[in-house]
């Protein structure tokens, strides 16, 4: 899920001449025991990129993922759910925060982390580039998109690196009420006025499909997912995860009475699985690439954060400087 | 006013006070100087959306007209809010929320104290567990005061600003009107000349760390206990109730 | 833009009394007080601490790891390989 941008830039770099065959032969080793890689032991060049790389990816998603729900804070409709969102958001910052630390343990700084998503040049989950306009889709983000989040989670928590894997028990656990939270504001829509139900059965329809490209395409597309797989980076193919996500979520959706926005979905009595349609990997693509409709917006966002907080993040700065130079005195 | 109706009005007004920080912090989400922060920020506007829910809900209580916590909160004009004009004053920069919340969260701790020993028991419970909270934001905030103070010159200057600006705004925290003088006489309420000596004692140890100019008392803007306030409650209000009234009456 | 970020700090909780410190992970602060602050945000968001420590990521002494690829690394080395523990010259490019 968080791998979504690894495949685009196919640059082969030169091998590393540290990863001998015999380390390369010890580490996997180590990864088949199902021991855990810590943050002094010796990893293939590889690993230690591609860890970076999703880590980070996962990291930037949860901070960008603030902004379409803060979005809806200071209109959440009652009380309850205002606290709710908030506590929910701040989850978020603090989801992205641990991982942002975990990824530190790679040797990379959070500030050159957060650089390169300012720039543009990190990758982020492409769903958040997608508008919060109805109260709904609070609901619908949720149930579906933390609903998505939570599949790819739960077998994060047995990846080989022991920062990620104790990150991810922190986030699941605290993953939970997310979903829930979600799930219960669509009930309430569900069983309210007809003005509601329509709310609830546009924001499913609007999210459905970019929740089904959280996963990523088919791993037949991509180079990276053999090997994250032998170091258990990535424990299930995205193929896999979505469609147990669909199989998970469809009798949800029916249970609510609303309509999947999918004319091919329909339960394979042989298989046990939902059948769904083609997704538009086409639209996928495109706002990986930067044109969605607030790919935009989100990064301009955090970049004007991080601009007018300079002053306050050098006077911290200064100010502790102060303070270390009058001890010494 | 009978001391009940005295009561009512001012568990409202602090009720007020409270989801007017909680929207203004809130906005603060995507928009602060550092993650951490954001997080604080988020951190105290949900502390104040709790303390806004207890304190309409005993309103509501008290009414006895079985009204909500939300109908009191989402369902009254702004002439009919009783917060303070400096809680609704924008954000501005992060010096300037600093200020802002130094400024009333110091009031608010004093106040809160005050209430302990309220025969109003459900406000004195309320009051027991909302002060360990202000006790951390206030914590939270005056360090940043200090930091910014005497950081450098930039951070200096302008959190200096923000504490002129916001001065005028200052006096009508101890302004006593009617609903304040029946709390005091009636419901053990703070004796707001004592609060602002204290007030007045503790700004001054705290701006001293922060190497930051004290403002002269000058003119004092008020008016918003009275429900007069100024433009920027309007749009909060707006804001803040546009579900519940294109939507009436229903469930969320 | 100053390149330094606000130092790196360890985070160790106790959850209830009775149980030692945990290591919880790391939070960056510009001073003391603001670490406790911010590990107090992080982490104990759901009553999860009756006591806090944090310490300078540079502070901590560790051993080595079993790994024999250790012979790269001295012994008593940082605990991670954070770009920040190493002091750089603000005017050396490209790192």
């Amino acid at each position: 899920m968080y791998t979504q941008g690894l495949d685009q830039k196919q640059k082969k770099s030169a091998a590393d001449p540290a990863d001998t065959p015999e380390r390369l032969a010890a580490f996997q080793a180590r990864i088949d025991a199902d021991e855990k890689i810590e943050p002094k032991d010796w990893m293939p060049s590889g690993y230690r990129k591609t860890l970076i790389r999703q880590m980070s990816q996962h990291a930037h998603s949860e901070i960008v993922g603030m902004l379409p729900e803060g979005n809806w804070i200071s209109r959440a409709p009652t009380l309850r759910r205002k606290a709710i969102l908030l506590a929910k958001v701040q989850d978020e910052a603090g989801h992205g925060l641990y991982i942002y630390g975990a990824t530190e343990t790679l040797g990379v700084s959070r500030d050159d982390l957060v650089a390169d998503l300012l720039s543009g040049k990190a990758k982020y989950s492409s769903i958040f580039n997608y508008p919060t306009v109805t109260w709904a889709d609070i609901g619908t983000i949720g149930w579906l998109v933390d609903g998505a989040a939570i599949m790819n989670q739960i077998p994060l928590c047995r990846c080989s690196y022991g920062p990620y894997a104790r990150a991810m028990v922190r986030v699941c656990k605290e993953e939970s009420f997310h979903q829930r939270q979600g799930y219960e504001i669509m009930l309430e829509l569900c069983r309210g006025t007809d003005e509601q139900k329509r709310m609830a059965q546009d924001a499913l329809e609007r999210w459905w499909w970019p929740a089904l490209m959280m996963f990523g395409p088919s791993d037949k597309t991509s180079e990276h997912s053999a090997q994250s797989m032998a170091w258990k980076i990535k424990r299930i193919s995205n193929d896999e995860l979505r469609q147990k996500f669909v199989d998970v979520t469809v009798p949800q959706a029916e249970y609510l009475g609303l309509r999947m926005p999918d004319e091919d979905l329909v339960f394979d009595q042989k298989t046990g699985h939902y059948r769904f349609g083609e997704i538009d990997w086409q639209e996928f693509w495109e706002v990986l690439k930067g044109n969605g409709k607030c790919n935009r917006e989100r990064l301009e966002t955090r970049n004007r954060a991080h601009d007018e907080g300079r002053w306050v993040r050098q006077a911290a700065r200064a100010y502790a400087e102060k303070q270390a130079a009058r001890q010494a005195a | 006013m009978s001391k009940d109706q005295a009561l009512i009005a001012y568990v409202t007004r602090m009720g007020d006070n409270a989801i007017v920080m909680a929207q203004r912090l809130s906005e603060w989400v995507g928009h602060g100087p550092e993650l951490e922060e954001e997080m604080a920020m988020s951190n105290f506007a949900l502390d104040y959306v709790g303390q806004a829910r207890m304190f309409f809900s005993y309103a509501g209580e008290l009414d006895g007209k079985g009204r909500s916590e939300d109908a009191i909160c989402f369902l009254r004009d702004g002439w009919d809010y009783g917060n303070v004009l400096l809680v609704e004053q924008p954000n501005g920069d992060f010096g300037e929320t600093i200020a802002r919340l130094v400024l009333f969260e110091t009031f608010y701790g004093l106040q809160l104290e005050a209430l302990a020993t309220s025969p109003a028991t459900k406000l004195a419970e309320i009051a027991a567990r909302a002060i360990k909270e202000s006790t951390y934001h206030l914590h939270h905030a005056g360090n940043w005061l200090i930091r910014l103070g005497d950081g450098t010159d930039e951070s200096h200057r302008r959190v200096q600003n923000a504490i002129d600006r916001l001065w005028t705004y200052t006096g009508e925290l101890f302004e006593a009107d009617p609903v304040d003088q029946i709390m005091q006489s009636e419901w053990q309420g703070p004796d707001l000349t004592v609060l602002r000596e204290h007030w007045h004692r503790q700004i001054d140890e705290l701006l001293a760390k922060a190497t930051l100019q004290k403002p002269e008392d000058g003119w004092m803007d008020s008016g918003g206990k009275g429900g007069h306030h100024s433009e920027h409650l309007g749009y909060i209000l707006a804001e803040m109730q546009s579900m519940q009234r294109t939507y009436p009456g229903a469930n969320w | 833009m100053s390149k330094q970020d606000w130092p790196l700090y360890e985070v160790f909780i106790r959850a209830r009394s009775g149980l030692s410190h945990r290591h919880f992970g790391s939070i960056h602060a510009a001073d003391e007080a603001m670490a406790l602050d911010h590990a107090r945000d992080l982490y104990t968001r759901r009553n999860e601490g009756v006591s806090i420590w944090v310490v300078r990521s540079t502070e901590i002494i560790a051993s080595d790891p079993a790994d024999s690829a250790s012979l790269f690394e001295p012994a008593a080395d940082k605990i991670y390989r954070h770009p920040t523990f190493y002091k750089i010259p603000d005017d050396v490019e490209n790192m």
